[in-house]
């Protein structure tokens, strides 16, 4: 029986062609990136804590196994756990429990049902996707920090960029983050307003977007390939930049070029925890957690951060 | 040819045997599994809006995104056919030490997660990488070009050919070869005449397999080749990437991938049958 091997073998390639290709839908596009949760385990895994959490809660010292469910954008990935344990000490038996991914990929599962209990957005066109659609009371969103942009060489600097202006040299590998991804968005901004300055020519942003050879989907993956030498050159929040210190080289954009993100964060109107999502919004726009914030490199919201004036209490986000 | 003629007679003899209540019964416990495969799709086409899916069909970003799907699928195919046919015969037909530790190393791509495959693709090919550095001396820069799409996709989707093809070459009586030969038969005549054709349509199964697996790459294309429009954005990234930016579109083109992918398969199937039932 010379046929049952080639069966055998046959069924077995097409078990593996299954497990194989499963992954790919899902695997998450910049492993490097460190996230505490995989961008779509946590949101099918997470939903029975907070579901199974009393709806009649007043107070924000929630019943223990709360999990508070936080969908954050990815450049708020290193920010955002340092502020967890101080958050979970001060809210016995809760767990916060967060998703790091590109805002807008965040946006579109929470319209599509993810179980989310606080969404905190790179840019507000993200957020004013979630007040379009009914997720977010328009009122209840509220700027809490801002980022500014920079361009990242490799350390080395192969292609010797050192001025914005060596981002139109020709033949350079210039990595961006995708036109979906904010951080995307504001690069072109970028790109657009020096354009418009005489120092540069009109062509300056098509020169440039003429360099780049991958529009990433998100803005770590735009970090790591720059840090790993992969690309001459990068543009990416300053926050990010930090976090690679040791592997990348900054380029500052000036005031009148950059542009400055601005992070809004709100509760989900359907959280089945309002009053803790209410509670760690307001624990993220207190002095404490900005503090933390600054220190990682975001400008303060609430209080004073060098070359920002500070604003008395929260934006409003329209 | 007796392997094939032999298998739908089985099946009838079966049929023949089996009480009704048993397929009914079989036909009850499949469907679980049947309606876990279908439901998905159905959902997928449920929720596609047709005027949508005309208007995408004018859209260039998308008719590029098949255009470079289809053609580094068929490199990629090609270039698993090319240089994984030796491999599977030496497997098929060689004794040699290391070679169970060589048959588990073509397996380790089919199991690795693509991620894995594209970093190390990326530490490889890049141009810091430990191929690529040399490469990129020589003015050769493979990542992020279209050639890196054909190599992610060869890299995870050629071992599915070749494990069907060592099982093909398997199967075909070595008595056959060593009559060929003693007639006189060079042992490439041998391998061509005798050889391939019998081990033909499993061949062709692998290649159909490697190709499939090609078609849906994502993980290691996205970290390697990156994703640019019309040079390294194939359908697979254009999807995920219209997932984030607007929804209708990425599941027009899912839609228009799924009824591709299914049309082709079906095709192949059908000609698979006809040279079955020919010989």
């Amino acid at each position: 029986m010379r046929r049952s091997p080639v069966v055998f073998a046959l069924l077995l390639t097409l078990l593996l062609a299954a497990c194989g290709g499963a992954p790919a839908a899902q695997s998450p596009t910049s492993p490097p990136a460190p996230t505490v949760a995989p961008t779509v385990v946590p949101t099918v895994a997470a939903p029975t804590a907070s579901t199974d959490a009393p709806t009649t809660e007043a107070t924000t010292t929630a019943p223990a196994g709360t999990t508070l469910n936080v969908f954050a954008a990815a450049s708020l990935t290193d920010a955002f756990k340092a502020l967890a344990p101080a958050f979970e000490a001060a809210h016995p038996g809760v767990t916060l429990v967060f998703n790091f991914a590109g805002a807008q990929q965040l946006a579109t599962q929470i319209n599509e049902g993810a179980p989310a209990d606080v969404f905190a957005s790179a840019n507000r066109a993200q957020m004013d996707v979630l007040i379009a659609s009914g997720k977010v009371i328009s009122a209840t969103a509220h700027t809490f920090v801002r980022n500014r942009l920079v361009v990242i060489t490799p350390k080395a600097n192969p292609a010797g960029i050192t001025s914005l202006k060596d981002l139109a040299k020709p033949g350079l590998k210039l990595i961006l983050a995708a036109k979906a991804v904010p951080v995307g968005q504001y690069a072109l901004a970028f790109l657009a307003k020096a354009s418009a300055l005489p120092e540069y020519t009109d062509s300056f942003s098509a020169t440039v977007l003429a360099n780049v050879v991958s529009y990433e989907d998100n803005v770590r993956s735009v970090l790591t390939k720059i840090a790993l030498g992969e690309g001459d050159a990068g543009i990416v929040y300053t926050t990010d930049a930090a976090t690679q210190a040791d592997k990348v080289a900054e380029i500052a954009i000036p005031d009148t070029l950059n542009v400055i993100a601005t992070y809004p964060i709100a509760p989900l109107a359907d959280s089945k925890a309002t009053a803790l999502a209410q509670a760690f919004v307001d624990y993220v726009l207190a002095p404490e957690a900005q503090q933390v914030l600054v220190k990682y490199g975001f400008i303060s919201e609430t209080g004073a951060a060098p070359g920002i004036v500070p604003t008395a209490k929260p934006t409003e986000v329209k | 040819m007796e392997r094939i003629t032999t298998a739908p007679r089985t099946v009838l003899v079966w049929r023949k045997r089996s009480l009704p209540l048993t397929t009914v019964g079989l036909l009850l416990a499949s469907l679980p599994m049947l309606a876990y495969l279908l439901l998905p799709l159905l959902a997928l086409i449920a929720r596609v809006n047709p005027a949508t899916l005309v208007a995408q069909f004018a859209n260039p970003e998308i008719s590029q995104a098949l255009g470079l799907s289809f053609t580094t699928t068929a490199c990629s195919t090609l270039l698993g056919l090319v240089c994984g046919t030796p491999l599977a015969y030496l497997l098929a037909r060689g004794r040699f030490p290391g070679r169970s530790l060589l048959d588990t190393l073509i397996e380790l791509p089919m199991v690795l997660p693509p991620s894995v495959a594209g970093i190390a693709l990326l530490i490889t090919f890049g141009r810091r990488g430990l191929v690529g550095a040399q490469l990129n001396e020589a003015g050769l820069s493979v990542a992020f070009t279209t050639l890196a799409v054909v190599l992610a996709q060869t890299f995870v989707a050629a071992p599915f050919y070749i494990k069907t093809a060592v099982a093909g070459f398997a199967g075909v009586e070595r008595e056959l070869e060593y009559a060929a030969a003693t007639d006189g038969a060079s042992p490439w005549q041998v391998f061509t005449r005798i050889t391939l054709p019998l081990a033909g349509p499993v061949l062709l199964g692998g290649l159909v397999m490697s190709w499939a697996r090609a078609l849906g790459e994502f993980g290691a294309t996205i970290i390697f080749a990156g994703n640019f429009p019309g040079r390294t954005q194939t359908m697979p990234l254009a999807i995920y990437l219209g997932f984030e930016m607007n929804l209708d579109l990425a599941l027009s083109l899912a839609l228009i991938m799924l009824a591709l992918s299914f049309f082709i398969l079906w095709l192949v199937k059908a000609i698979l049958r006809q040279r079955v039932s020919a010989t």
